[in-house]
């Protein structure tokens, strides 16, 4: 982790601490709750995309089997709910090796399509097997820690964001490690990377895996929150919503996704006042957002900070 | 021998790029694959580095058939190479370059860089002052945290040169090493490709359209002439050897 991410880092700490403190707003609470899950996704995406150049359509299957492994584990097993959500990690993880060892042997973009069809029978699955088929099902437990169980809103973004945070460093010891910069030479040249001894598929196959992982644990802390699923949450949808945030935060830092995740998600609350506009707006923003920022926000304001500094 | 090319056939379509082509790479030497345009000698090397596959034939390298070991295989048991038209990760910096070249000889685990686990700081410094040193070696320090691309083109053949040093190879593939550069910075180059092979004991096989360069410091030289080796020897007996002469000067009629 550099100096700069350390003092971002810290700068994040203190507003997820001070922000449910201040703000008594469950609403305003809630919508950062649910900025904060999609980070977590997000974060795994700009991982693969930006560093390991692949494209994932599918993360909202990973993110369904987080949500509903955790869920069943707890509700119909009886498994504490930390234990519940390893398994859906698990899960997930193993899921994305099946999945990615086929697929990244192959050079090109075959994992964005292999993972658009595994996205999608994931979300029939779930349509047609999960607990309640299309209408999904409640009563999910709260999440708890050493019997205590967390039910505030307040709570509950703290230890989404925290996780977010966690999640977060983890990356960036990663992208600044030997491991992060054999991904940067591959996107370099792969044929010269191969030569120094990089094993570029196991290299993608991790990182594919790690975003999984990420996913997973988004689904899990979803389900835990709202303690209600329903496939709808986890289609195509949710996908490409992913994918819009990490393009638009900047796929070539990891602070991209966040950025992405945090506006896609507030975005249409703060259009609520346009009424029947808002979808219009919503979309020429992104539109517009797409053609003339095309590296993503983050990015383009590190150029902008660098050119006066 | 530390490389034995046995029958190595490849064709691409109906061109034959390779003809049951053999010949041997001692320990310690500097060993020239020469030949005019469209030789295969740039094939040869791909097959030899495992980025090409051949359709018949074997690469020994040290004593073990490698035929269908990938690259990053073949680079672990201690091979590796330049390329012809450079492949620098240019948007690193040339420290960084070379910190990528040693990669195989550090440790490094998903977990272990992700949690900061302890030793992984202690890693990383132990791979910058070693890439430092290679970068001095090669006479780059000054470029150290400019950014490849930016570098000349002959800095940018010495830097892949580092890169690969960086791996700690026993064999080096040079592929046309001196392409692009002007007569000093070939002089320089010749006597940096010899102080690898006296200092380090790696052993250098160099892809090379120089004629001045190649008998200045080769051992031995194998020629290829439209797929196949015509000529195979040191340079004395290569310069004399009529074959060669016609291929590069064309036949008398």
């Amino acid at each position: 982790m550099s100096r700069d991410d350390l003092i971002v880092i810290l700068f994040l700490i203190a507003t997820v601490i001070l922000l449910p403190l201040i703000s008594g707003s469950s609403y305003l609470l809630s919508v950062g709750i649910f900025a904060g899950i999609n980070a977590l996704v997000a974060i795994g995406l700009t991982i693969l995309m930006g560093y390991a150049g692949q494209v994932s359509l599918g993360q909202a299957g990973f993110y369904g089997i987080g949500a509903y492994v955790s869920s069943i584990m707890s509700l119909k097993l009886g498994l504490p709910v930390m234990i519940s959500m390893v398994i859906a990690m698990l899960a997930a993880a193993i899921a994305a090796i099946l999945l990615s060892v086929p697929a990244l042997r192959l050079k090109g973009h075959y994992l964005a399509v292999a993972t658009l069809g595994f996205g999608e029978i994931i979300y029939v699955i779930l349509n047609e097997w999960g607990p309640g088929g299309p209408s999904g099902f409640g009563d999910i437990p709260y999440f708890s820690l050493l019997g205590y169980t967390l039910t505030s809103s307040q709570e509950y973004f703290w230890l989404i964001w925290g996780c977010v945070i966690i999640v977060m460093a983890f990356s960036l010891n990663l992208i600044n490690s030997i491991t992060g910069r054999a991904l940067r030479a591959i996107h370099g040249s792969e044929v010269a990377s191969v030569s120094m001894g990089i094993d570029v598929v196991r290299l993608k196959i991790k990182v594919f895996v790690l975003s999984a992982i990420y996913a997973s644990l988004a689904g899990s802390l979803y389900a835990h929150y709202v303690t209600f699923v329903s496939p709808s949450s986890f289609s195509l949808f949710y996908s490409i919503l992913v994918l819009m945030m990490v393009v638009l935060g900047g796929m070539s830092n990891l602070w991209g996704g966040i950025t992405g995740a945090i506006i896609i998600t507030l975005l249409p609350e703060v259009l609520r006042g346009f009424k029947e506009y808002d979808i219009l707006i919503y979309g020429l923003i992104l539109t517009l957002s797409l053609l003339f920022m095309r590296k993503g926000i983050v990015p383009l304001v590190i150029e902008a900070i660098r050119r006066r500094g | 021998m530390l490389l034995q090319v046995r029958n190595i056939s490849k064709s691409f379509g109906g061109l034959n790029a390779l003809r049951n082509v053999c010949f041997s790479v001692r320990e310690g030497e500097i060993h020239a694959l020469i030949g005019p345009n469209g030789a295969g000698k740039t094939t040869m090397l791909n097959i030899i580095s495992g980025i090409e596959s051949p359709d018949s034939g074997e690469i020994v390298f040290k004593g073990e058939i490698v035929n269908g070991r990938p690259p990053e295989k073949r680079a672990k048991k201690g091979l590796s190479r330049t390329f012809q038209h450079l492949e620098l990760f240019n948007d690193m910096t040339v420290i960084e370059n070379i910190m990528v070249g040693c990669y195989l000889k550090t440790r490094s685990g998903f977990f272990r860089s992700g949690l900061l686990l302890p030793g992984t700081k202690r890693d990383e410094r132990e791979i910058y002052e070693r890439s430092c040193e290679i970068l001095d070696y090669i006479n780059l320090s000054k470029r150290r945290d400019e950014m490849a691309k930016t570098l000349p083109v002959g800095e940018q053949r010495v830097l892949e040169i580092g890169r690969a040093l960086a791996t700690e190879p026993d064999l080096l593939l040079l592929d046309e090493p001196a392409a692009g550069l002007n007569i000093r910075e070939t002089r320089e180059l010749g006597e940096l490709i010899g102080k690898i092979r006296k200092e380090r004991g790696v052993t250098v096989l160099i892809v090379e359209h120089d004629m001045e360069l190649v008998m200045r410091i080769s051992d031995n030289i194998t020629v290829l002439n439209f797929g196949e080796v015509i000529a195979d020897g040191p340079p004395i007996e290569i310069q004399k050897d009529p074959q060669v002469i016609a291929a590069y000067l064309g036949e008398d009629e």
